[in-house]
């Protein structure tokens, strides 16, 4: 089987976890207290009273164990634009936020649509990536929407999926050619979906915050149309596809309408329009505030939280999105969409979501885990013995406030300013460690 | 680990980005400072000493008439020390960043930056990188508080009064600062708005404003004042046909004398299109307010140039009935 996930060698690590509280839904784990041996880097034993002699131990009394997190939507921004971002500080940040695999974007410069391009990167990652990454290539030459790219070449060298991520693929009929084609690779299709002629000029959602600031509005009907128009086209073919970024109530409902057909489709969130609204953009900072698509109105938030609990909503996904401060230091209209979201996603989700009961941490885990996993067919991280180590330890009674300096090399962090619960102690990456602020015990 | 740089702690000034910015208290002490500083314009020695010493950059990155000159006047009027910049001919020509150009301007610690800007939120940026007080003088499509201020002030000097007032904002409300300005100032002193437009002209979402819509002229017939906008075209996406001609908006919404009476009064924030949105002879009559509008411009300004430069607490409309009433001593 190709490889698709790529990672820098490092040591399969042996240790003790002892007294964490461990949340598996998959493993049918729900807070039960256990010691965790790692052997080589592979869960030997899961249980209570475990002796190793001679293995570090760490004492997590207190602290809560889950499967490393999955995130299918990061800019590593590489090659092209190295200073926001690199395969070494992104998967840093991965790290630092839990997780334990990551799909990069293709829209860099130049943007992955050739062998070449896709082989470069690969080999970027086995040289400094802390977690395993895999690497999505554009579905259209450019991501200009004309000429497919070579799909089957670049799948065989290891491409995880095919996106033309920042753009939508406008054509419908490109868009088809694109899905029967997918039956060749195999690979799944990631769709930004967005009516470019509706939302021309736009900045922030199409609403009472946009009629009031002036901003030009993308109206919620910018994505739902095209969303509709995509699970109709993945229907027709009978093939599964992948939605980037839902943030509209409007294309939640078509979601679930497609998947009550039996359409395969998957769909992912951010943690920014599960957590914010349309009035964190009064403040007119564009760091903090202006992404596409836009935060919505609160209605929106609440459609997207449900769709998240029951499941219409399989994953949530970063759409961790670097840009220099130079970028982001201007006025708000003049300034380029995006936030930072890896070291922030699990807490920002864990405090929106998780403690005012809204929706319950195993299944937050479920879709910031195995959900993105099984979505684009990455192994799926378990706490199960007899699995190679992908997990991750959390603090969840820690908050911390948001704030510079971040892991990544960029400081447009949707959630600066706000105090966040659930610290990520330590995080295991395919057997090794990625990222670790726990002292081992003698 | 990367160091950053932590830019200084900035002090917390008072700033007038938007409306949003002022209670019915503050609109009510600028107005009475305004009208104060009145009874200055009809002296042969048009100046009061009131901000001398201080200093006021004017920073005009879009074009600009009546609101660069008369914030130019009014800072002069006041005394204060004041230059204007513009656009064309500075460091911005050369690719200068609008954070740079300002921190640049605050090494001279002016005391006041006025700012027009042809983007959203560029006033709200300068705010973190200066320690003068801002005044937006126009920022897109977002907020003209100032041109709200000399709107309300010119309502109130012909009409008496504010409160209970019915007001009719006629055409491109989408790309009008001076409406989400106005619709928010009259709001808050009590009057109605009535908006009247196109209805791709008319933001989805206006009613949470708390105005009422219409799509037909005759609608203005209710009102008190009749407010008319100016169809910006520079500010119109190419293709986006929000009317299929200026023809054609004329014929369904233009200002004619035949749909307003001489009861109601006429404004207009200009420049005018005449025979677009206004008919000549309605913006020429004498129920028309386009005048005096400019000339409340001057006043407006220099109360809020002094509002901001005062101390909050100090009684801002005692003080400065007590500054003009000792001015011409000081200036004599």
């Amino acid at each position: 089987m190709t490889q698709r996930l790529f990672r820098r060698s490092g040591e399969d690590t042996s240790l003790l976890i002892e007294g964490a509280h461990l949340v598996d839904s998959g493993s049918g784990l729900e807070g039960v207290p256990a010691d965790v041996l790692i052997e080589d880097g592979i869960v030997t034993r899961i249980g209570g009273g475990i002796d190793a002699p001679g293995v570090e131990r760490f004492d997590a009394a207190g602290m809560t164990m889950t499967p490393g997190l999955v995130d299918p939507h990061v800019h590593l921004r590489t090659p092209g634009d190295e200073d926001t971002e690199d395969v070494g500080s992104g998967t840093q940040a991965a790290a630092a936020g839990g997780f334990v695999a990551i799909l990069a974007m293709p829209n860099t410069q130049p943007v992955v649509d050739s062998a070449p391009v896709l082989s470069g990167l690969i080999g970027l990652a086995r040289d400094q990536a802390v977690v395993p990454t895999g690497f999505m290539a554009a579905i259209t030459l450019g991501q200009e929407g004309r000429q497919l790219s070579e799909m089957a070449e670049l799948a065989d060298r290891g491409a995880a999926a095919f996106s033309d991520d920042g753009r939508p693929v406008e054509r419908a009929g490109l868009l088809r050619r694109a899905l029967q084609y997918s039956r060749v690779t195999g690979l799944r299709l990631s769709l930004h979906e967005e009516d470019p002629s509706l939302t021309a000029g736009s900045h922030i959602h199409e609403g009472a915050v946009s009629a009031e600031l002036g901003l030009t509005g993308y109206p919620s009907i910018g994505e739902s149309v095209m969303v509709a128009r995509d699970v109709q086209i993945a229907r027709h073919e009978g093939i599964g596809l992948h939605l980037c970024h839902i943030s509209a109530a409007e294309s939640v409902a078509e979601i679930r309408r497609a998947k009550e057909l039996g359409v395969e489709i998957t769909a992912e969130v951010s943690p920014h329009h599960l957590c914010l609204t349309e009035e964190a953009v009064r403040g007119l900072d564009p760091a903090t505030s202006k992404m596409n698509p836009p935060l919505r109105a609160a209605s929106d938030r609440a459609a997207l939280v449900e769709a998240l609990a029951d499941g219409t909503l399989d994953c949530i996904a970063t759409d961790h999105a670097p840009h220099r401060s130079e970028e982001k230091e201007q006025p708000f209209e003049a300034a380029p969409n995006g936030v930072i979201g890896l070291e922030t996603a699990f807490a920002a989700v864990y405090t929106h979501l998780v403690a005012p009961g809204l929706v319950p941490l195993s299944v937050v885990i479920e879709r910031m885990s195995g959900g993105p996993a099984r979505a684009f067919g990455l192994p799926v991280p378990a706490l199960r013995e007899g699995a190679r180590a992908n997990l991750t330890l959390w603090s969840l009674g820690e908050s911390r406030l948001v704030a510079p300096p971040y892991v990544s090399r960029s400081r447009n962090c949707a959630f600066a300013g706000q105090t966040l619960q659930g610290r990520c102690m330590l995080t295991i990456a395919d057997g090794a460690v990625a990222h670790r602020l726990v002292e081992a015990v003698r | 680990m990367t160091v950053y740089l932590q830019p200084p702690t900035l002090p917390s000034r008072r700033h007038l980005l938007s409306i949003a910015d002022l209670d019915r208290a503050d609109v009510e002490r600028i107005l009475e400072t305004a009208e104060g500083f009145e009874s200055v314009m009809d002296r042969d020695v048009k100046k009061v000493p009131t901000l001398r010493g201080r200093t006021v950059i004017n920073v005009f990155f879009e074009a600009s008439t009546r609101t660069s000159s008369s914030f130019e006047l009014a800072a002069k009027r006041l005394s204060a020390d004041t230059m204007s910049l513009k656009a064309s001919g500075s460091s911005v020509d050369k690719g200068e960043s609008l954070k740079d150009t300002i921190l640049t301007l605050s090494a001279y610690d002016p005391d006041v930056i006025v700012i027009r800007h042809a983007q959203i939120g560029a006033p709200a940026l300068i705010t973190r990188h200066t320690a003068a007080h801002v005044v937006n003088a126009g920022d897109g499509k977002h907020q003209h508080p100032t041109q709200s201020l000399l709107d309300l002030y010119t309502m109130r000097k012909s009409l008496g009064r504010l409160e209970g007032l019915s007001v009719a904002i006629v055409g491109d409300v989408l790309h009008s600062r001076v409406a989400r300005s106005n619709i928010q100032a009259l709001k808050l002193m009590g009057a109605s708005v009535l908006v009247v437009g196109p209805p791709p002209l008319i933001p989805r979402g206006i009613e949470q404003m708390g105005v009422t819509v219409s799509h037909d002229i005759a609608a203005i017939g209710d009102a008190d004042v009749v407010y008319v906008l100016r169809m910006q075209r520079e500010r119109m996406l190419e293709g986006a046909n929000y009317v299929p001609s200026l023809r054609e908006y004329t014929a369904l919404w233009g200002v004619t004398s035949e749909r307003v009476r001489p009861d109601q009064l006429v404004m207009h924030p200009g420049p005018i299109n005449r025979g677009v949105e206004i008919a000549p002879d309605v913006a020429d009559a004498a129920n028309s307010r386009i005048v005096d509008q400019v000339r409340a411009g001057l006043v407006t300004r220099m109360a809020v140039l002094y509002d901001l430069l005062s101390e909050p607490t100090s009684g801002g409309r005692e003080a400065a009935l007590r500054v003009v009433a000792t001015a011409g001593q000081e200036v004599a």
